[in-house]
């Protein structure tokens, strides 16, 4: 009796591994999501701490890959605590009223090799643009790591108004880049 | 006999004199601000000015290395002569001192120094937030010592001029026809 439960969980098993891995859950712990612009020729860094996300990615069939990811944006870390402040009021991203930036996928498409292109959603500050985000996959174990750059320009969405209007000191693009390791199931 | 200081050295004493009266001046203001566009331009402003005044300073020290200044007055007593000595030694100390602290700090504070927003001057120190707040202590009880030394300096060639009547000042001063 054993044996035989023990050989149907075998045969389950190596189903389950022919059948393609699926990446679902973000480990937030073993991600990061971060941000560089210019500041006056300075290159600056920062970093968003706290975000959660969803996914399904099969290696096999990219093309119905879904991906939603949540950043919340009070958890921003510019370097100093006076920036961190700053970028929470409301002519930055105005946390209270739109404490979440969120991206949701519409399509990815597999562009050979490890490399996607991951067309979707993007809002922030209560605008929503298109944008079409290139990345990596890569799988490490029973993880995978997904990669990629998106250059923004904050006045599309309003970040950084009144004073800080002018990209002479603050500049407009801003790349953020991300590194999600997801679980497979 | 040479009576005059020579014009580099001249040009070097009051450009940077110049720029270290800005620079005091925009620093003491800068840190009070909130933070804003025109906060970060002063900074910006202060860190290119001050490692302007490194640079001069390098070129002063070089300049000094190689040409002998105008002799002390006969009058002045051992005393005086030591304080004298022992005052533009730590005016040159500080001129060095003080750029460096402020460009430690700033790699400590993570916010790298770009001259004239073209030239990245390469971060010595990795970003460390306490080591970033003491030296930020340090680069103003440097500034603090800097301001004392320039009123005994500024209050010294004074004395030389009005009181003693002798040429310490005039020899620091655009030759009269």
């Amino acid at each position: 009796m054993k044996r035989t439960a023990l050989a149907l969980f075998s045969a389950l098993s190596l189903a389950t591994a022919a059948h393609a891995v699926e990446y679902t859950q973000v480990q937030p712990d073993k991600s990061q999501i971060t941000f560089a612009y210019q500041q006056m020729g300075v290159a600056m860094q920062g970093a968003f701490k706290k975000f959660t996300g969803q996914l399904r990615f099969d290696p096999a069939a990219p093309a119905a890959a879904k991906s939603t990811i949540e950043v919340e944006l009070a958890s921003v870390d510019t370097g100093s605590s006076e920036g961190d402040t700053e970028v929470a009021t409301k002519t930055w991203f105005d946390t209270k009223a739109f404490p979440r930036a969120r991206f949701e996928s519409s399509s990815v498409k597999a562009l050979g090799g490890n490399k996607y292109e991951v067309a979707g959603k993007l809002t922030i500050k209560g605008k929503t643009l298109d944008v079409v985000v290139p990345a990596t996959f890569a799988a490490q174990g029973k993880t995978g790591v997904f990669e990629g750059r998106l250059t923004i320009r904050r006045g599309d969405f309003s970040i950084g108004e009144g004073a800080w209007k002018a990209f002479d000191i603050v500049a407009n693009d801003v790349v953020i880049q991300f590194r999600l390791t997801a679980a497979a199931q | 006999m040479t009576t005059h200081y020579t014009t580099t050295a001249k040009t070097l004493h009051w450009g940077i004199a110049a720029l270290i009266f800005g620079l005091l001046g925009l620093g003491f203001y800068m840190t009070g601000l909130p933070l804003s566009p025109n906060k970060l331009q002063l900074y910006s402003w202060h860190k290119w000015a001050g490692v302007s005044v490194f640079l001069l300073a390098s070129i002063r020290l070089a300049w000094r290395a190689t040409h002998r200044p105008p002799a002390l007055p006969q009058h002045m007593g051992p005393l005086e002569r030591l304080a004298a000595h022992a005052g533009h030694h730590l005016l040159y100390v500080l001129m060095f001192a003080i750029p460096l602290s402020g460009w430690l700090m700033s790699s400590a504070k993570g916010f790298q120094t770009v001259w004239f927003g073209v030239l990245p001057i390469p971060d010595l120190l990795d970003k460390d937030k306490a080591l970033g707040d003491w030296l930020q202590t340090v680069h103003m009880g440097l500034n603090f010592t800097l301001v004392a030394v320039l009123l005994g300096h500024v209050g010294a060639a004074l004395k030389h001029h009005f009181i003693d009547k002798d040429d310490v000042l005039t020899r620091m001063l655009a030759r009269r026809a």
